[in-house]
């Protein structure tokens, strides 16, 4: 059985049904409690589990990663909450040099399963440190995985699969995504990490998108089809370790690929995915150069219509489609 | 039993004296491995300061945890390690304590509690925040003393740590070990504070200070902070004044302090001073002491034996614990 919910309420159940069922998970995190998060994600649950396990925090996000990483390794199981992911550079030393590295530096004699989510992304008017796409950084550190789904379906299945995890994952949540809305099946299941996901077929061009931007390609694919071009929409959904076999599959077969996402296109997620394409066999099947549509090089501007300038819209994915369409290689 | 001996038995210190003595050779054999060539990378010798490591770990139990510092080899040996394990480590051999993928800075021994070394300063007390609340999540009897050194108290994420554990009660001794220097840098001129336990009373916790060479007030000092928080007082400041003999790491020349300096510390000896103070109260003889530092030696020359006829880790299993 499935109903409908939207991708904070997934979230907010997914949450729920973990710390039902095992009671080492925990909440930490600014705000999380009576609060109910600054996004309303975690509301009811305090008044559900109680103050010791919906533990609000001081403004403190370098302890708060400390508290997830010191408490995982020692048997508990937190999901932490870093509030906006501009403030994840407050965490980073006890995310990148001691989270990551504890298994590996410690010869593989501990573990530090817990879960970091955050709400990230544009298109709220909170401007640019309040906005930022950060994912990439980690998707670079060995060690961490990297979740960013695009559906309330899934954030509930990933997040669930991502408590399970032994291994500390950053949970990418888009905040444009909060009010969307999809089917989501009742009760505890989880979908697996790293497994891409193709969200529509098509046989004309690949995109491959992230988080909002697989929403905004589904969208775009639609008035694409009214002009009898099929796009088909891929979602590796686990950033890091990536799943990249069904991605080559679908570049061999369309021969085209857009890749879009939100972060800026500069050292973001989408060269790597490019180079992963390259590097395949996909290559040779290639009709036309591998492109990126991704945010502007610049930090998110405030004013209205210079934000939605610096991400790609619906119109702009359509704009790169129709031209790659046509490209030759 | 002697009144200034606290609680410990003659066995008992005999054991710890035996520990501060096993460190100092530790230590000095590391640097004689690491001069013959021996050793790759780096290392951070702690010779002075054994009785803030010893001291310390003798007011825990074995099932309580430690977090360390990048100059950890003897907090690693006062929690119970096993200096054969430890050498190997050192020689980055695959049956050393992190299959030589950790080497000095990262000596962990999770058997014996202790969570491990830590190659960032400050780098384990954002942690201890977490392995306190575990504890007292998951209503155990244990506690975790976590060591830092002076140059730690300066960094953001010490504030953080310490007034969450604060507001939360949490079940965390946060042990400084101020050996006057971050690096080449004088804590005199590092902070303005006169003591760094001064410290505490910005988190509203007890702080207090007291002489790192000396084992009895290093154990007193920690076995009170060990009662507060096993009985859900919280946690305690402890600064342990102390001096490390050796330079910061391996490519120190010491221009920031006088050899006249570093002789006055060494004539606080702490070693010295506690064999001394046992030789007055006849709870050891100059036979034992000779006996123990044969024993001492005997120890070191058979780990450094078992490190070197230890294996070369696989470079097959390089991508092994990346992820578990």
């Amino acid at each position: 059985m499935s109903r409908e919910l939207t991708y904070a309420e997934a979230v907010r159940e997914a949450i729920d049904l973990a710390m039902a069922r095992d009671e080492r998970v925990f909440l930490v995190g600014e705000d999380v409690g009576v609060y109910g998060g600054a996004f309303g994600v975690t509301d009811g649950l305090y008044q559900k589990y109680g103050p010791e396990r919906v533990r609000d925090t001081p403004i403190s996000e370098a302890v708060i990663a400390g508290v997830a990483t010191g408490a995982a390794l020692t048997g508990m199981r937190p999901i932490a909450e870093i509030q906006f992911m501009d403030f994840i550079t407050l965490s980073m030393e006890q995310l990148v040099l001691q989270a990551a590295k504890l298994r590996f530096m410690l010869g593989g004699k501990v573990q530090v399963p817990f879960v970091l989510r955050t709400p990230a992304g544009a298109g709220t008017g909170a401007a640019a440190q309040h906005s930022e796409s950060l994912e990439n950084w980690f998707v670079h550190v060995p060690g961490l995985k990297v979740v960013m789904p695009s559906t309330p379906a899934d954030a509930k299945g990933l997040l669930l699969a991502s408590i399970e995890d032994p291994n500390p994952v950053i949970f990418v949540e888009h905040k444009l995504l909060y009010r969307t809305k999809g089917a989501v099946p009742e009760g505890y299941y989880t979908i697996p990490l790293s497994r891409t996901e193709v969200k529509r077929t098509g046989c004309d061009l690949t995109i491959v998108a992230t988080s909002l931007m697989v929403v905004r390609a589904l969208e775009a694919a639609e008035r694409l089809a009214k002009e009898g071009v099929e796009v088909e929409v891929v979602d590796p959904r686990t950033l890091k370790p990536l799943d990249a076999e069904p991605i080559i599959r679908s570049v061999c077969k369309t021969g085209r690929v857009l890749i879009v996402h939100e972060a800026c296109k500069t050292g973001g997620f989408g060269g790597e995915l490019a180079a992963v394409i390259a590097e395949s066999e996909a290559f040779d099947y290639l009709d036309a150069p591998i492109r990126r549509l991704a945010g502007l090089d610049i930090p998110v501007p405030y004013n209205r219509e210079l934000e939605r300038r610096m991400v790609p819209q619906v119109e702009d994915i359509v704009d790169a489609a129709r031209r790659l369409v046509k490209e030759a290689r | 039993m002697h009144q200034s001996f606290a609680d410990l038995s003659p066995e008992r210190l005999r054991a710890l004296l035996h520990q501060m003595m096993l460190i100092r050779a530790f230590e000095e054999a590391a640097e004689q491995l690491y001069l013959q060539g021996l050793i790759h990378g780096t290392m951070h010798l702690s010779v002075g300061q054994e009785a803030s490591a010893v001291g310390a770990c003798a007011a825990l139990r074995p099932t309580d945890y430690i977090l360390s510092t990048h100059r950890g080899h003897g907090h690693c040996i006062a929690k119970g390690a096993r200096v054969e394990l430890m050498m190997a480590e050192f020689f980055g051999k695959e049956t050393g304590y992190c299959r030589g993928r950790g080497g000095s800075m990262h000596m962990a021994d999770v058997e014996t509690g202790n969570l491990g070394a830590n190659g960032i300063v400050a780098g384990g007390v954002p942690m201890a925040a977490g392995v306190g609340l575990s504890i007292q999540m998951q209503r155990q009897d244990r506690i975790v003393l976590v060591f830092f050194g002076d140059g730690a108290t300066n960094e953001g994420a010490f504030h953080e740590s310490l007034n969450l554990a604060a507001i939360w009660n949490l079940p965390v001794i946060y042990f400084c070990e101020n050996n006057q220097y971050a690096m080449s840098m004088a804590i005199t001129r590092a902070s303005k504070v006169e003591k760094l336990s001064d410290r505490a009373c910005a988190y509203g916790i007890p702080g207090v200070t007291v002489d790192g060479n000396d084992l009895l007030a290093v154990y007193c000092a920690t076995k009170e902070a060990v009662e507060r928080a096993r009985s859900g007082g919280g946690p305690t400041l402890i600064e342990a004044q102390t001096y490390r003999w050796k330079g910061h790491s391996k490519s120190d020349k010491q221009r920031y302090r006088t050899k006249e300096e570093v002789k006055a510390w060494q004539e606080r000896d702490p070693i010295a001073r506690l064999a001394q103070k046992m030789l007055e109260a006849s709870l050891l003889t100059e036979n034992d002491l000779q006996q123990l530092q044969a024993r001492v030696d005997e120890e070191i020359a058979a780990a450094i034996e078992f490190a070197k006829a230890s294996p070369e880790p696989d470079p097959a299993t390089i991508f092994e614990g990346v992820y578990a």
